[in-house]
C-alpha cells in the first residue's frame, strides 16, 4: 500500500456526504436490527434501491455500516424479550434474556457491544492483512481456477447449514437455473424468457433480493402466530461498567470467537448466524465452567457476540478478491458493485486500489462510531421497542415496490418482487434454505462462463480442469468437501455395524 | 403450507423435464462440442436427480409425514385475510399504479395493510397518506425516479 493510495482513499471517505451517508446507515440499521422480523440481510435488501443512486465507495459503506450496526443491535430484543432481533443473536438470545432476569441487562448488552465492536475490528485486521496478497495470487487465476472456486465456494453453500444438505443443494441448482435466464451467456442466445423482453437481460437482481429477503420476511410476519412480546425490564444501567475486567477475564475466548468468525465468513455461504451458533458451542466446549452456560452467563456472549460481527467482515474477503460472496449480505453487495462498474475480482487491487482501502477504511469507522451509536440504542431500546409494528410493516412493503420499481422504472420490477417473495415464503416453509439460492444466481453467470471458456480452450478435454498446478488442488479442496460428508457417512455405518450385531 | 418432500420432488422433477425439453430446440454452434443449452442442461439432470431423491424420502416418510399439512395460519381468518392483503396490495400495485399513479395506489396499499393489520382508522388514513407523500418525494424529487402521475398528472407538482 502506498502513502498515495492510502491518502485518496481517506479522501475518499472523509468526504462530508459519504459521512452522511455512513451516519444515517448506521441509525437505520441499528433501527432495523433491533426490530424483531427485520433482518441485517433484509437491512441490505432495502438499502440497495437507494445505494443504486450512489457513487461506489458511499453505496459499499451504507451496506458496510448498516450491516455491522444491525448485528449488534439484534442483541438488545434478544436480551430484554427474548426475540433475536437479527438470526445471528439467536444463538445466545437465551443466555442474554436468563441474564436480564439475574437484573444484569446491562451486562449482557455491554458485552455484546463492546466485543461486538472488537470482533468487527479483528475480521477486518484479517481482511487488511490477507486479500492484497491473496489478489496478488488470484491474478494468475485462469478459467479453470475460477470455475473450480466458484465450485468450492458453492459445496460450501450447501455444506454448511443447519438445513438438509438436499434441499441446500436443490435450492442452489433453482438459483444457478434463474441465472441462466436471459441472453447473458457464452453463445448469447436469449434462454427461458418467455417471450417477455423484461427478461432479455436475465432477471434483475435487486427486485430479486428484495423479494426473496424482505416481501417474505413480511409474508412471515402478516401469518406469524406467536402472542405479542413482553418487555422484561425498563431499567438499564451503564453498559461499560465492568467491560475492562470482562476484556481481561475473557480475551482468549474473545480471540478465538473472533478468529473462528472471521474463518467462518470467509467460508462462502455462511454468515454470521452460523458463526454465532458455531462459536456459542466452541465456547461452552472449552469453557471452565460450562455448567454455567444457559443460566445467564456472560461468557458465550463475549464469544459468539465477537463472532457474529468478526464473520461480517471475513465474508467481504473472497468477495472482493475473488468476486465470491461469503454470506447473503456480500451476495448483494457483489450485485451493487457489478452496478457500478466496479466488478470485484483481483484486478480491482491494481486498477482501483483506493476504492478498496476506502472499504477497508469505512470498516474500521463502521465499528468505533458503533460503540457510542450502540450505547445510544441501548438507551432509547425500549421505547425503539414499542414502535407500532402494524404500521411499520406497511410502510417497509410500499418502499419494496418503489424500490424495485426505480431500478428500470418499470412495473415488471414489482412482479418479480412478488414472484421471488413468494417463492421464498414457500420454500422457506417446506425446508429449503434460501441462501444457496442466492449464491446461485450470483454466480451462475460467473460459473457458467468460466465453464465454457475453459471447455472451448481445451477442446473439450475435461482432464485440463485437473491436470493445471493450482487447479488440481482447488479441484482436490472441492472433491474433499463434495465427499466429506458422504465419507462420514459411512465411516459411521462401518463403526455402527459391530455395536448392532 | 408444508407439502410431503414426495409432492416437491415430483413439482421439481417437472420443472427439470421442462427445462430439458426447452434446450432442445437451442441452437448448436457450429464447430463447437458446447452450446448455449449445455449449462443448463447439466443443471436440469443434476436437479432431476435430487428430485428423484427428494420423491424417494418422501415416499418412505410417508407415514409421518402426510401430503399436505396447513399451517396454523391457515385456519386464523384474521392471518389469512393479512396473507391475502398483502399479495392482493402487490397485485393491485402492478395492475393499476401506470393508471391510478404512486400517489393513490400508495396510499391504497397502505391503507389495505394498515387496516388488516388492525390499526384504527383515524390512525391509519392519515399515516398512510402522509408516508406515501413522503416516500413520493424522496425517490420522485431526491432520487429522480419517473413515479407515474396517473390520473393526478393534470395537478403533478
Amino acid at each position: 500500500m502506498t502513502p498515495h493510495v492510502l491518502m485518496q482513499a481517506l479522501a475518499l471517505v472523509f468526504d462530508p456526504y459519504v459521512l452522511l451517508v455512513i451516519f444515517c446507515s448506521a441509525i437505520f440499521g441499528l433501527f432495523v436490527g433491533c426490530i424483531p422480523g427485520l433482518t441485517a440481510t433484509m437491512a441490505t435488501a432495502l438499502l440497495v434501491p437507494i445505494t443504486f443512486f450512489m457513487p461506489p465507495v458511499p453505496a459499499v459503506a451504507a451496506i458496510v455500516t448498516a450491516t455491522a450496526m444491525a448485528i449488534f443491535s439484534g442483541d438488545i430484543p434478544g436480551a430484554l424479550l427474548r426475540i433475536p432481533g437479527t438470526p445471528a443473536s439467536a444463538a445466545y438470545t437465551d443466555e442474554a434474556y436468563a441474564m436480564t432476569l439475574k437484573g444484569q441487562a446491562e451486562v449482557a448488552l455491554g458485552a455484546g457491544l463492546v466485543f461486538s465492536a472488537i470482533g468487527g475490528l479483528f475480521g477486518t485486521a484479517v481482511m487488511i492483512a490477507f486479500s492484497p496478497s491473496l489478489a496478488e495470487i488470484a491474478l494468475q487465476f485462469s478459467s479453470f481456477e475460477y470455475f473450480w472456486l466458484v465450485v468450492l465456494g458453492l459445496a460450501g453453500a450447501v455444506f454448511i447449514g443447519n438445513s438438509s444438505v438436499l434441499k441446500a443443494c436443490i435450492s442452489l441448482l433453482l438459483g444457478l437455473l434463474i441465472a441462466c435466464i436471459g441472453l447473458e451467456n457464452p453463445a448469447g442466445h436469449p434462454r427461458f424468457t418467455f417471450g417477455l423482453n423484461e427478461l432479455m437481460s436475465g432477471v434483475e437482481l435487486i427486485p430479486m433480493m428484495v423479494g426473496m429477503f424482505a416481501v417474505s420476511e413480511l409474508l412471515r410476519f402478516v401469518t406469524n402466530m406467536d402472542p405479542p412480546m413482553k418487555i422484561a425490564t425498563d431499567k438499564i444501567g451503564n453498559i461499560f461498567g465492568g467491560m475492562w475486567g470482562l476484556l481481561v477475564k475473557y480475551k482468549w475466548p474473545l480471540v478465538r470467537g473472533s478468529a473462528l468468525g472471521t474463518i467462518i465468513g470467509i467460508q462462502p455461504g455462511s454468515g454470521a448466524d452460523m458463526a454465532s451458533w458455531m462459536s456459542y458451542a466452541m465456547s461452552k466446549k472449552f469453557s471452565k465452567e460450562p455448567e454455567k452456560f444457559g443460566t445467564g452467563h456472560v461468557e458465550g456472549i463475549v464469544e459468539s457476540g465477537a463472532a457474529n460481527n468478526s464473520s461480517l467482515a471475513g465474508a467481504w474477503i473472497p468477495a472482493i478478491v475473488f468476486g465470491i460472496p461469503g454470506d447473503s449480505i456480500t451476495a448483494i453487495a457483489i450485485g451493487v458493485l457489478y452496478l457500478k462498474n466496479m466488478n470485484p475480482g483481483p484486478t480491482i487491487f491494481v486498477n482501483n486500489p483506493q476504492n478498496i482501502y476506502a472499504i477497508f477504511i469505512v470498516f474500521i469507522l463502521a465499528n468505533i462510531i458503533m460503540v457510542p451509536l450502540g450505547w445510544l440504542t441501548v438507551k432509547i431500546a425500549t421505547k425503539i421497542l414499542k414502535v407500532p409494528r402494524n404500521i411499520l410493516m406497511p410502510i417497509i412493503l410500499l418502499f419494496c415496490i418503489v424500490g424495485s420499481f426505480a431500478i428500470n422504472n418499470t412495473v415488471f420490477g414489482v412482479v418479480l418482487i412478488l414472484f421471488f417473495g413468494l417463492a421464498a415464503f414457500l420454500l422457506e416453509e417446506n425446508g429449503f434454505p434460501v441462501a444457496p439460492a442466492i449464491l446461485g444466481v450470483v454466480l451462475g453467470t460467473m460459473m457458467e462462463e468460466n465453464f465454457v471458456t475453459s471447455m472451448i480452450k481445451s477442446d473439450g478435454n475435461i482432464w485440463v480442469f485437473f491436470t493445471r498446478p493450482i487447479a488440481m488442488w482447488l479441484a482436490a479442496g472441492t472433491i474433499i468437501i463434495l465427499f466429506w460428508p458422504v465419507g462420514t457417512w459411512a465411516w459411521q455405518k462401518y463403526r455402527a455395524r459391530p455395536i448392532s450385531t | 403450507m408444508k407439502f410431503n418432500d414426495a409432492i416437491s420432488g415430483a413439482l421439481l422433477l417437472a420443472l427439470s423435464i421442462a427445462i430439458l425439453v426447452a434446450i432442445q430446440s437451442f441452437p448448436k454452434i457450429p464447430g463447437q462440442n458446447i452450446g448455449p443449452g449445455a449449462f443448463p442442461g447439466l443443471l436440469a439432470a443434476l436437479l432431476a436427480g435430487c428430485s428423484f431423491i427428494l420423491i424417494f424420502r418422501g415416499i418412505k416418510e410417508r407415514a409421518s409425514e402426510p401430503w399436505l399439512v396447513f399451517g396454523a395460519w391457515l385456519r386464523s381468518i384474521p392471518h389469512l385475510r393479512s396473507f391475502a392483503v398483502t399479495v392482493g396490495c402487490l397485485v393491485f400495485y402492478i395492475v393499476a399504479a401506470d393508471k391510478l399513479g404512486f400517489i393513490i395506489c400508495g396510499t391504497v396499499v397502505l391503507s389495505a395493510m394498515m387496516w388488516t393489520l388492525k390499526t384504527r382508522p383515524q390512525i391509519f388514513i392519515p399515516v398512510a397518506l402522509i408516508a406515501t407523500l413522503v416516500i413520493h418525494t424522496i425517490f420522485y424529487k431526491g432520487l429522480r425516479v419517473p413515479l407515474p402521475w396517473g390520473v393526478l398528472m393534470p395537478f403533478a407538482w
